[in-house]
């Protein structure tokens, strides 16, 4: 057998599609697709809205490779409706986390979804909830799913609470998690309460570098589809598990979160409460000096998530 | 129906539920004598970090105690807490550890039923009551993943239109009857007939796996969910036995 390589030299997580990275992500050529756009399996509910469909409904699904191991895996497509949950999407998400606890395998999550479609916002809403269950009952059997976020739509919305329960997670800078978004927060409570325009307080309240710093994600990497790749190989190493330890463990991680930075106001607070070195440069670093300053100061989510 | 009526009419005088703000949570003895976990979220209040932590707090006691008794959920919220502070401290990870929890509780044998009589919303009505294994509502209940005039705004078409829309497809738009119809909620209760016995209806059945997508088929307002799910379940199975013996 020949040594398993993947097919990207060098790939924007970032820019992708989501086909380009199930491809550059998995061992080259080991990807097969389930209910694939030739089985024309579109939203049936875009047409009322006189919106244009796509035929695999904004979500890849199949079985691959990862170093020689069979993994499932589910790409997200945030170009397509913001990557939104609909029915369909959203179905066959919810299958492939089925299949993965009757057949024992781990499932890769490529998240990049702006949440529930409005166009279809019950079944979207529904359907979060069944793959929350899902992910729990296939974790309850040992299964790990790991989410990974770096895309163009973020994730948010439902997105962001299943990211929430999967065993682990993998973010780039450009990775954000947050359930209400900027503009929904600044419709809803005024733009006091958050200025979406402002850039750079959207990244440093739902980005990727602050999420890993609280433990709201748990391997931070560059915006590469090759540093995607290692972390994922990395991350199925370890066991899975859900239970009551786990949960409890959680409860105190996140009780002693709010302990802890519930004063805060802004992000930089937070992370000079953690004692990060020169806190107001945390932004502009590059990948290996964050690293650098995050390390034994980010609070960690090991077996608490 | 307002919180204390439906109280007094699901449980005997020897409940003990305390309200803290807008979280409930407590005991209460049904009239066969069983006991019964009350938990909930009350007043249209929104669901923020603060909320979630202490509900999942009280599951997980629960889940501790092992005494698998059930839990009804009560809910008439508003959506999840809108807020910088939310977001900043990671809103989605609170939100996700109550449903993480209310799902442990049922895998571990306590019942978990949802009761929404009220409001509900977007990430507040996915951490709560459709984190419940079995989801009841009464009449007048009202959930929303959102409100029709934020949904103009967002898909730029005029109210009017989107109401003439909703009338043809339980897809999209807020209310009771739609997510029943998607699968969502599994029976809208009779207000004029006595809980205590339509609650005891619901606890006499066993646990389900989740049964949601052929609800919804079923009531023809998600007809492609469950084959799909399905589908790719089958797609799976087949393609990893040829693998194997290929």
């Amino acid at each position: 057998m020949t040594t398993a390589q993947s097919n990207a030299a060098s790939l924007s997580w970032y820019e992708a599609s989501a086909r380009q990275r199930v491809e550059a992500l998995l061992d080259r050529g080991s990807f097969c697709e389930f209910i694939g756009p030739e089985q024309r399996e579109a939203s049936p509910h875009l047409s009322i809205f006189d919106l244009p469909e796509q035929f695999d409904d904004g979500i890849v699904i199949g079985r691959g490779r990862l170093e020689g191991s069979s993994v499932l895996i589910a790409a997200q497509e945030g170009r397509f409706m913001g990557g939104a949950f609909g029915e369909v999407h959203g179905a066959k998400l919810t299958g492939l986390l089925r299949a993965a606890r009757m057949l024992k395998e781990d499932v890769l999550v490529l998240f990049d979804t702006g949440g529930v479609r409005l166009q279809e916002a019950n079944a979207g809403e529904l359907a979060i909830a069944e793959i929350m269950r899902a992910v729990i009952e296939a974790r309850r059997a040992g299964i790990k799913v790991v989410g990974l976020i770096g895309g163009r739509a973020g994730c948010y919305g439902g997105g962001s609470l299943i990211a929430g329960t999967c065993s682990r997670l993998i973010i780039s800078e450009q990775g954000r998690i947050s359930v209400s978004g900027p503009e929904v927060i600044e419709t809803n409570k005024g733009v006091e309460e958050f200025d979406s325009r402002d850039r750079a307080l959207v990244w440093r309240t739902m980005g990727g570098k602050h999420r890993y710093l609280i433990g709201g994600a748990d391997t931070f990497v560059d915006d590469e589809a090759l540093a995607f790749r290692q972390a994922a190989i990395n991350t199925l190493e370890m066991n899975g598990r859900y239970d009551l330890p786990l949960l409890t463990a959680e409860q105190q991680r996140l009780e002693r979160r709010l302990t802890r930075f519930s004063p805060a106001a802004d992000a930089i607070d937070v992370w000079q409460t953690l004692g990060i070195e020169a806190p107001t440069e945390i932004p502009g670093l590059p990948t290996k000096e964050f690293m650098r300053r995050a390390a034994d100061k980010r609070e960690n989510a090991d077996d608490a998530r | 129906m307002t919180l204390d009526d439906i109280l007094a009419g699901l449980f005997t005088n020897d409940s003990e539920i305390e309200t803290t703000g807008a979280t409930i949570a407590g005991q209460a003895i049904l009239p066969d004598g069983k006991l019964i976990h009350v938990l909930g979220i009350t007043q249209g209040q929104p669901l923020g970090v603060d909320e979630a932590i202490a509900l999942a707090g009280r599951v997980i006691e629960i889940i501790g105690s092992g005494d698998r008794a059930p839990i009804l959920f009560l809910v008439d919220s508003a959506s999840q807490r809108m807020s910088r502070r939310d977001e900043l401290l990671g809103l989605s990870e609170y939100l996700s550890h109550l449903a993480k929890a209310l799902l442990l509780a049922e895998a571990e044998g306590h019942r978990t039923i949802g009761l929404l009589y009220g409001g509900s919303a977007a990430g507040a009505f996915i951490a709560t009551a459709l984190a419940t294994g079995t989801l009841v509502a009464l009449p007048g209940a009202h959930p929303a993943v959102m409100d029709l005039p934020s949904m103009a705004r967002v898909t730029k078409l005029p109210i009017d239109v989107l109401k003439a829309k909703a009338e043809a497809t339980p897809v999209f738009a807020p209310g009771l009857d739609n997510m029943v119809q998607t699968g969502g909620i599994h029976v809208v209760w009779d207000a004029d007939a006595p809980l205590a016995s339509q609650l005891a209806a619901v606890l006499e059945r066993p646990a389900t796996q989740d049964d949601r997508g052929r609800l919804g088929a079923e009531r023809g307002g998600r007809r492609k969910a469950a084959d799909i799910a399905d589908r790719v379940v089958a797609l799976a199975t087949s393609s990893q036995q040829a693998s194997q013996h290929g």
